[in-house]
């Protein structure tokens, strides 16, 4: 059954870098799944919990974000901000029922294009293992 | 209209209590003296807590003919809702009345377990009660998991609060007299909170303390590092719990704008860690409890409805 298990994934990624790096990945002609939704967001930090909720809501099996290696923000912090929003979200997912590995963090800069095309392959694979989002029956 | 043409028709009101601790019934009281001023206005026509009325009573009141019915407490049993649905039909405006009738409340937490789960809890494995009995005759079904009143009928106006304090609720109450359903304020509770002098300019939390973990200093909770749901819950209160020294828990739910007050919260607790990276995760674990901090009145509008099982 988990075969034929196409996931939906939502993918905020930033502007400046995890974007640009998806965008590289597309020039350089690097296949990965095509399970993903990218949504543009100026910065990582401004995903805001609700987004997360809401895309599994939604029907998403699992979101991703991606946002500049720490350090490289364009705006000096926000990845760092959304890395702490991230470490609570996956403990509510968790006290929810819901497997925190449906959420993922990655920092991607812009000439990373092979690493988002691996991520996404890998974190495709993932959900496909953990199987459909709970989420799901409930909506 | 009908008002201004006969001036001494009195508003009819029902008041109904569903699943809750019976507190908002309380609250109503609490508006003291006014309650005297406040009857010259209404007529209470159903409120099962306060007078000797049966459901009958209701059905055969002539539907709409009721002014505003007032509904405390969430929806948990068949019972419940059926009520809800009847006052709906008998009423102009519906009004969920205090934190459960809004959002679920304390006993929303319950949402994060299914049926079989909160009755082995409360029935059977309880240390405090010997003859485990579960409950089954004659006795309206348990739903599957708790609903908010908006989630059952169409709700007209919001009185918050746990229950609604005693602003809030004469301000209400002024307001729907008088047809308006929209009320209250639409700022944070920082801005009237006892302690608004003591907040720095830039709070930073380094490590969160429980209560009872930290003398009080007297100061903005948050600065202290003491979780207080100030910053995304909906003023009005004037700060009660803070004026007994008792950090904000969020009662009054979200700001106007605001869909998710715990989102909210989580998201501004983030942005006022100030920690070095490889303290971060120790820091964060040091919240035990993310859906009872952030989440305390308002589990029910979270998605597990019963509790959710991520298989693997």
């Amino acid at each position: 059954m988990k075969e034929d298990f196409e996931p939906k994934i939502v993918a905020f990624l930033c502007n400046w870098c995890a974007y640009a790096g998806a965008d590289m990945a597309g020039t350089s002609r690097l296949k990965y799944p095509a399970n993903v939704v990218p949504i543009k967001v100026m910065c990582s930090g401004r995903v805001d919990p609700e987004f997360i909720l809401n895309a599994f809501e939604k029907g998403a099996d699992g979101v991703f974000i991606g946002g500049c290696h720490p350090g490289d923000c364009h705006y000096v912090n926000g990845n760092l901000r959304t890395r702490r929003r991230v470490k609570m979200m996956k403990k509510l997912l968790e006290q929810m029922g819901v497997n925190p590995k449906r959420l993922r963090l990655e920092w991607i800069s812009a000439t990373e294009g092979a690493k988002f095309a691996r991520v996404i392959k890998e974190f495709v694979e993932e959900i496909k293992e953990l199987g459909p989002s709970p989420w799901r029956e409930r909506r | 209209m009908e008002g201004k043409k006969m001036k001494n028709v009195k508003k009819k009101i029902a008041m109904y209590w569903g699943a809750g601790c019976g507190g908002c019934d309380v609250s109503l009281l609490g508006i003291h003296e006014k309650l005297l001023d406040l009857l010259d206005e209404i007529e209470i026509v159903f409120w099962p807590c306060a007078m000797d009325i049966k459901y009958e009573d209701l059905e055969k009141m002539e539907d709409k003919s009721i002014d505003i019915a007032f509904y405390n407490g969430a929806i948990r049993t068949e019972e419940n809702e059926e009520i809800a649905k009847l006052l709906r039909k008998k009423a102009k405006l519906m009004v969920a009345y205090g934190s459960c009738a809004i959002e679920g409340c304390v006993i929303g937490l319950a949402n994060l377990y299914n049926k079989k789960e909160i009755f082995e809890a409360v029935y059977l494995k309880n240390e405090t009660t010997k003859e485990k009995i579960l409950p089954s005759r004659d006795l309206p079904e348990f739903l599957p998991y708790l609903k908010t009143l908006d989630q059952v009928v169409k709700v007209d106006a919001f009185i918050p609060g746990c229950p609604p304090p005693k602003p809030v609720l004469e301000e209400a109450l002024d307001a729907l007299l008088q047809g308006k359903t929209k009320f209250g304020k639409e700022v944070a509770l920082c801005e009237e909170c006892p302690r608004k002098d003591t907040k720095p300019e830039k709070i930073e939390i380094s490590k969160f303390y429980r209560w009872h973990e930290k003398e009080d200093n007297g100061e903005c909770f948050l600065a202290q590092g003491i979780i207080c749901m100030g910053p995304a819950t909906r003023a009005g209160c004037k700060g009660e719990c803070i004026s007994a020294n008792i950090p904000c828990t969020g009662c009054m739910g979200a700001l106007p704008r605001v869909r998710d007050q715990g989102a909210a919260m989580l998201s501004a607790i983030a942005s006022l860690l100030d920690v070095e990276d490889e303290k971060e995760d120790e820091v964060i674990d040091s919240i035990k409890d993310i859906i009872g901090t952030f989440y305390k009145y308002s589990t029910a509008k979270l998605l597990p409805r019963g509790g959710m099982k991520d298989e693997s």
